[in-house]
């Protein structure tokens, strides 16, 4: 009866999330998934809820995607449910990416830059072919890569160094003393947003969002005409200075994704022409990411360069309002959840509307006869 | 009728914080609502935190429940009037174990009441506080999408904008279209959304003598009205403000002054209607009232509570 399903109760939730779990293990005939199988093997997943979901733990979130079964959102949304618990003992100092140990950096704007391009781990020149081999498993494992002849250079120099004795590039300017960043985990959004909060806002926003706002930007929809100064990806040191030391120390390694992305600036009365940046940094590998965020944040510092705004890429509002995916999932989702006595409000309303819709009618028929 | 409080579960077995949310939290959100309470209507910035559950669906009330509740409160949580919405069943059985409280269904008896979309037909009294779930804060957000201008709109008391809505409704429709979320002018200062509840319900927040909080998680707000506060449903001299009526009575226990649901109970246009507010129903139930279609089967459960008894 229609009743009943709306009036769910207490038996029907926990029917319902006994056999979610029954779905979530599967055919019981298969090995079960392993969390450390997830950390290893579905790494990129593993990265992406990391950064999504602003916590660096390797196993928590490879338990997020087992427990969420692969759909990655909720896979963040479990994450962050998780750190917002989580007590807060201080802040890192900033991480050294310019000290970051490279496993991969390229730039499309030099054909060689100082340090050279390192290829990496990735997917660029890859055929996009099923590998039927994979399928069969207990293979042994693959050869390990062979290894560079010469040792890469360390520290690996970044895009800024290249420009820096020609000025061409504009300045990271590095505020000593500056104030605590602004923190959306603690904080609401507020407009006008300063770097900072863009910044934190793109980098948990999601990346589906990103990339298409970052696309529509691309194809003329607010662009920036960006060109890939550099893509980073490695292993920097997180320092910390605890009160009761009063000085730095090394608590872990993480690894990033860096982008810059370089746009032409024609100058003004003031600036000489120049190129200004947009930035893009993740936890874990995540390029498409790094690369649509840094478009992103570009495309939003219209005002600092005095572009024209009108592209929605270019609309702070609406792309940091919308750019959450645990907020625009709950949101959407939300509708699921009974609506029915907004909808007999409704539903009064427009039988009255159409009985003085008939009753109309029916007048003026009756006037034309 | 309130279940007694299960075995303490303060135990090892507890990860989480009493009522979920750390102290810190808490105080937060606890000045919030002072400051909301001091200006009624006000929506006041809040650093809402991700919650157990998604957005959308209730988290700005728990995080007010959260930060207001105590082991002697008697929690009481409602979805479209009804205790035994699945959504409903979900977030009182979050606080019974997070929170170690006793629940009830029995309006009176809660000291604080949640509500998704209704408020109870039953007259609150003072030291009762009623907690809203808001899934948009801003009564002006369907007129001007940018939170930039709507903030100006407030701070100027620019309001301009509704009665013109309300005018065009009128020369549309005949009269104003609003049904559930019409707005409110409290204090006659801050216009305010009273969430999505029918405009049947507007009435019932004038000089109400509870507590009533409004909470925001994916939008940040929390905003109150405070008892015996002004709130008035915008309107004009000539077309004033109505609630709806129904030619129907609820087919279980006759009632004619509470708001109805329509039950569709086939596929040929038969339907009935019945309480939206599952307590107001079975109190009255309980009292002898009989509606045209008395131990239908939607009253079973009344029926085996009874038998059982």
């Amino acid at each position: 009866m229609a009743y009943v399903s709306v009036k769910g109760g207490e038996k029907a939730i926990t029917h319902a999330h006994q056999w979610l779990a029954e779905d979530r293990r599967g055919d019981p005939g298969v090995n079960e998934l392993e969390v450390a199988q997830v950390r290893e093997q579905l790494s990129l997943a593993v990265d992406r809820v990391m950064s999504e979901g602003s916590c660096y733990d390797r196993d928590l979130a490879a338990l997020a995607v087992k427990q969420a079964r692969g759909d990655l959102p909720e896979a963040i949304f479990l994450l962050r449910a998780y750190r917002t618990t989580l007590p807060r003992f201080g802040a890192s100092l900033p991480v050294e990416t310019e000290a970051m140990a490279v496993r991969r950096r390229v730039s499309a704007a030099f054909k060689d830059i100082p340090g050279g391009q390192v290829l990496g781990p990735t997917f660029d020149y890859t055929h996009r072919l099923l590998d039927f081999a994979l399928a069969a498993e207990g293979a042994a494992p693959p050869e390990p890569a062979p290894q560079a002849e010469q040792p890469q250079a360390y520290p690996m120099p970044n895009i800024a160094s290249v420009f820096r004795h020609e000025d061409l590039l504009e300045h990271d300017v590095r505020t000593e003393a500056a104030p605590e960043p602004y923190d959306l985990t603690r904080q609401p959004m507020r407009f006008p947003a300063d770097r900072d909060q863009r910044l934190q806002a793109l980098a948990r926003g999601d990346e589906g969002f990103l990339l298409s706002l970052a696309y529509s930007s691309q194809r003329g929809w607010g662009s920036t005409h960006p060109l890939c100064g550099e893509i980073r990806m490695g292993e920097v040191a997180v320092e910390f200075v605890p009160d009761e030391l009063g000085f730095a120390i090394e608590i872990g390694e993480i690894t990033l994704t860096e982008c810059t992305m370089l746009s032409g600036f024609a100058g003004s009365a003031e600036h000489p022409p120049q190129y200004t940046r947009g930035y893009g940094l993740t936890f874990g590998h995540c390029e498409r990411k790094a690369m649509s965020m840094a478009i992103v944040d570009r495309a939003l510092r219209h005002r600092e360069v005095g572009e024209q705004a009108d592209a929605p890429v270019q609309d702070e509002e609406f792309v940091l309002y919308h750019s959450d995916n645990v907020e625009a999932s709950g949101f959407v989702q939300h509708l699921k959840l009974p609506h029915y006595v907004d909808f007999q409000a409704d539903l009064q309303l427009i039988r009255r509307l159409r009985k003085e819709h008939f009753e109309r009618r029916a007048a003026l028929k009756e006037a034309a006869e | 009728m309130s279940t007694p409080v299960p075995a303490r579960a303060n135990a090892p077995e507890r990860y989480y914080n009493y009522a979920y949310l750390d102290e810190q939290t808490k105080r937060m959100i606890r000045r919030s609502i002072l400051k909301a309470l001091a200006i009624p209507g006000y929506q006041v910035p809040f650093g809402s935190r991700e919650m157990p559950v998604p957005y959308g669906w209730g988290t700005g009330g728990i995080q007010l429940t959260a930060a207001i509740i105590g082991p002697d409160d008697v929690y009481k949580c409602i979805d479209q009037g009804a205790d035994d919405t699945t959504n409903a069943v979900s977030i009182r059985r979050f606080f019974a174990n997070v929170a170690d409280v006793a629940t009830t269904e029995d309006t009176g008896e809660a000291t604080i009441i949640q509500t998704r979309h209704r408020i109870p037909e039953k007259p609150l009294k003072a030291g009762q506080v009623l907690v809203y779930q808001v899934p948009q804060p801003e009564p002006l957000r369907g007129l001007e999408a940018r939170e930039t201008e709507t903030r100006a709109m407030h701070a100027y008391e620019e309001y301009g904008l509704q009665y013109v809505s309300l005018y065009e409704n009128i020369s549309t429709y005949g009269r104003i279209a609003a049904t559930a979320g019409y707005p409110v002018m409290v204090e006659e200062r801050y216009l305010m959304s009273p969430s999505p509840i029918p405009k049947f319900d507007n009435p019932k927040m004038a000089q109400n003598e509870a507590v009533m909080l409004f909470g925001a998680g994916r939008e940040k707000r929390i905003y109150a009205v405070p008892p015996f506060t002004r709130v008035r449903s915008l309107d004009f001299e000539d077309y004033p403000f109505e609630t709806q009526t129904w030619e129907e009575t609820c087919a279980l226990c006759g009632a004619k002054d509470s708001y109805l649901d329509e039950v569709i109970l086939d596929d040929a246009g038969d339907k009935m209607f019945v309480c939206s507010d599952s307590h107001h129903c079975a109190e009255r139930r309980a009292a002898g009232h009989v509606g045209p279609m008395a131990g239908h089967a939607l009253d079973q459960d009344a029926v085996l509570k009874e038998a059982a008894q």
